[in-house]
């Protein structure tokens, strides 16, 4: 098993036999004293984590996961603010992170969902939540495909009740876990096992589709900028309603980069206008984070053999990022974010 | 308690509502709520009750509507939603997600045709389609049935012995959108009739778990095994929950399987949802006209009465089974069932099929006993017969 340390699985006596209640005198597991162990007919109830950390080690990631990182800033940042949380995780590698039953990797609360269905999974739990006045954030830790596919409808309902919940999307621009197949995340001209001759079309604007929903606060994540990560992670911790923050997560397996140089192509990609970083409050305020320093993009591409040299068009890209990147810095001008007007 | 006129959805949404009122001391309710024609007067009802600790939340999908009902369970709260008929093909992902989580939510399904094409009546193949994942199923006769049902469903689903979902189905219209006199209780009594809900395995901060992630093939098998032996346990736990609401509400909210003149029948009758009324008529009159023939209404689908059936079945040497639902290539699904009950017995009870009232067509006293004419005049078991299209092709006739 390559869950990390649990208090050790059931043994195979799982069958109708042996099932006996018996042994009332011998000391109570973990499980049992929550109550887990006491149902009847519960053999195989899982084993709580008694670490108080938020990825623990022995997980399943690749080296180089962009995702595991920011897990790790999100556990850091959560502890910084004395907060904790319950993620809700679609099907993405976020949801093989675990490791095998009964162990886990994770050291709070998780419920792995339907691929479509982390928000709405996650505004049931936060209804209780707040219905109980209980702390905690709830959190949806989510891929992609999840995000920008298959969960959009849910994604998009969520944000538009204005549910109190904070969604993560580490946006590794690929189905990652199934092998690397396109989504609508995938940038055009990489290519993947569904995209043979490089994707021809471009990338959905997540940011801008979820801003459009009005909601209190949207924003892009890098872990090549970890106080700035740390920061907005902080500021969705200390606003209600619907948080959304879209991680550029580097996949090394997918990308086919090597896994040393993860946080440089994501640093690449800020300093090149590639992946801008930058907040929107209620869908109107608007503030730059990183100013570009229009690094040549080209490393970022040659270093990922899903690009190919003979099929990049450079100049384009750069002329996109720059015009991309001017309608942004309008936004914030004409629209900037003021600390007490928020505050206010 | 007076009774009131009210139809099935208002029946079932007071049930519902009051369900969710009374676990205000635990962790509060909340559901998930979508429309969908028979069925939106349920949510409506819903939306307009005066709660003192849950939310309705108003989603996007029937697919959705289950996923927050599945979270709040999850949360520990008790959670339901109502849907019908393609709702509850696009709900039925995270249908299933609710019965492998092991939560208490219960569903009220209006029975209505699957399309295409599009047709707003009565027929069970939505909530049969579901047959094959762990949720227990009701079907009912009357709004009475409805009511009480619906509130029996949330003691037995949290049972802690049980702990499965539960799915109550009424049939679109007829009785959805149709008033009865039902008896509505008070707040109270329903306060006393269901618990506090404390689910064992709810996420919590103090000891984390990860629920859903990867399962080696012998674990989950395992699960599976621990469904089934839930299943197993259902019976018995149904019947406590039953003479519980007797003894608080004063009224039996229905056997597993309700018989009429079975003891010495020789011809029995197997029915489900409100064609048990009309097939009672039909079987009372024969009665009085000499004839040696029963009825039994199965009200529990899953789990199968199976040991219920086959008792009321003893004397029993031809038996017809109406259904209102087809499955493809196959025939009506409780005759299925009832097939599987007796297989391996050999030939000596003839267990005949009829397809009957598919797609909302109505199911006559008439067309009964054409059913029991039939059934008389066979000495071996044949294909299923089709009863209702008129000259055989329904355009023309």
């Amino acid at each position: 098993m390559t869950a990390g340390q649990g208090s050790g699985a059931p043994d195979g006596a799982l069958g109708r036999e042996g099932r006996e209640p018996g042994q009332q005198d011998r000391e109570l597991s973990r499980e049992e004293e929550i109550g887990l162990g006491r149902l009847e007919g519960f053999a195989t109830a899982p084993i709580p984590c008694t670490e108080e950390c938020l990825l623990r080690a022995g997980n399943t990631n690749c080296g180089g996961c962009g995702m595991s990182v920011g897990l790790t800033m999100l556990g850091r940042a959560l502890a910084d603010v004395g907060d904790t949380c319950t993620l809700a995780i679609p099907a993405c590698c976020g949801a093989v992170t675990a490791g095998a039953f009964p162990t886990t990797s994770y050291g709070v609360p998780t419920v792995c969902t339907t691929f479509a269905s982390a928000a709405a999974v996650a505004s049931g739990l936060a209804c209780i939540r707040d219905l109980n006045e209980e702390p905690g954030q709830v959190i949806c830790w989510a891929g992609d495909g999840g995000t920008y596919d298959i969960g959009m409808a849910t994604l998009s309902a969520a944000a538009e009740r204005d549910d109190n919940i904070i969604y993560i999307c580490y946006d590794n621009e690929i189905y990652g876990n199934t092998g690397g197949q396109r989504s609508s995340a995938t940038p055009p001209g990489a290519r993947t096992s569904t995209t043979p001759e490089g994707k021809s079309e471009d990338k959905k604007d997540i940011l801008a589709i979820m801003a459009a929903h009005r909601i209190p606060y949207a924003a892009t994540l890098s872990i090549a900028h970890p106080e700035d990560f740390s920061r907005k992670l902080k500021t969705a911790f200390s606003i209600s309603g619907t948080r959304f923050l879209l991680m550029h997560s580097p996949c090394p397996t997918g990308w086919k980069s090597e896994p040393a140089e993860s946080v440089e192509l994501v640093r690449v990609a800020v300093a090149s206008g590639l992946f801008p970083l930058y907040e929107v409050w209620g869908g109107h305020a608007y503030r730059i984070n990183v100013e570009p320093d229009w690094t040549d993009p080209a490393m970022y591409f040659q270093h990922q053999r899903r690009f190919r040299d003979d099929e990049l068009d450079l100049e384009t890209t750069r002329r996109v990022c720059r015009e991309r990147f001017a309608r942004l810095k309008v936004l914030a001008e004409e629209f900037p974010y003021e600390e007490a007007v928020a505050a206010g | 308690m007076p009774a009131e006129l009210v139809t099935g959805n208002h029946a079932a949404g007071y049930a519902l509502s009051a369900a969710a009122e009374a676990n205000r001391h635990a962790r509060g309710a909340t559901c998930g709520i979508y429309p969908i024609t028979p069925q939106t007067e349920i949510v409506e009802y819903v939306a307009r009750f005066p709660f003192s600790k849950t939310r309705v939340v108003p989603v996007e999908s029937e697919h959705s509507a289950m996923g927050v009902s599945i979270g709040a369970s999850l949360a520990g709260a008790r959670a339901f939603t109502a849907s019908s008929s393609n709702g509850i093909a696009y709900m039925v992902e995270n249908i299933m997600v609710a019965g492998f989580y092991r939560l208490p939510i219960v569903m009220v399904a209006v029975n209505r045709t699957l399309g295409p094409p599009w047709n707003i009546w009565a027929d069970q193949g939505d909530t049969l389609m579901l047959r094959d994942f762990p949720w227990i199923q009701f079907y009912c006769e009357d709004n009475q049935e409805v009511l009480d049902t619906t509130l029996l469903s949330f003691r037995l689903a949290e049972d802690r012995r049980i702990l499965l979902p539960a799915l109550v189905a009424l049939d679109a219209f007829i009785l959805s959108h149709t008033q009865m006199g039902t008896e509505l209780p008070e707040q109270e009594e329903v306060d006393r009739y269901l618990p506090d809900l404390d689910l064992p395995h709810r996420l919590r901060h103090e000891a984390p778990t990860t629920l859903g992630g990867l399962v080696w093939p012998n674990v989950a098998m395992s699960q599976r095994l621990e469904i089934d032996e839930a299943m197993e346990r259902v019976p018995e736990a149904f019947e406590e929950c039953r003479y519980a609401f007797i003894e608080e509400m004063g009224r039996d909210p229905g056997n597993a399987i309700q018989t009429f003149f079975t003891d010495d029948a020789e011809e029995v009758l197997v029915v489900s949802g409100t064609i048990a009324t009309t097939a009672r008529e039909v079987v009372r009159r024969r009665r009085d006209d000499g004839e040696n023939i029963g009825l039994i209404k199965i009200k529990m689908f899953r789990p199968f009465p199976e040991a219920a059936v086959r008792e009321a079945c003893r004397s029993a040497k031809k038996v017809a089974v109406l259904d209102r639902n087809y499955a493809a290539g196959v025939g009506g699904i409780f005759w299925q069932e009832l097939r599987s009950v007796f297989q391996g017995d050999g030939d000596e009870l003839l267990i005949q099929g009829y397809l009957t009232g598919l797609c909302g067509g109505d199911v006559t006293p008439s067309m009964i006993d054409e059913v029991v004419v039939d059934l008389r005049e066979r000495d071996a078991m044949d294909k299923p017969v089709w009863l209702g299209i008129g000259n055989g092709k329904g355009a023309e006739g």
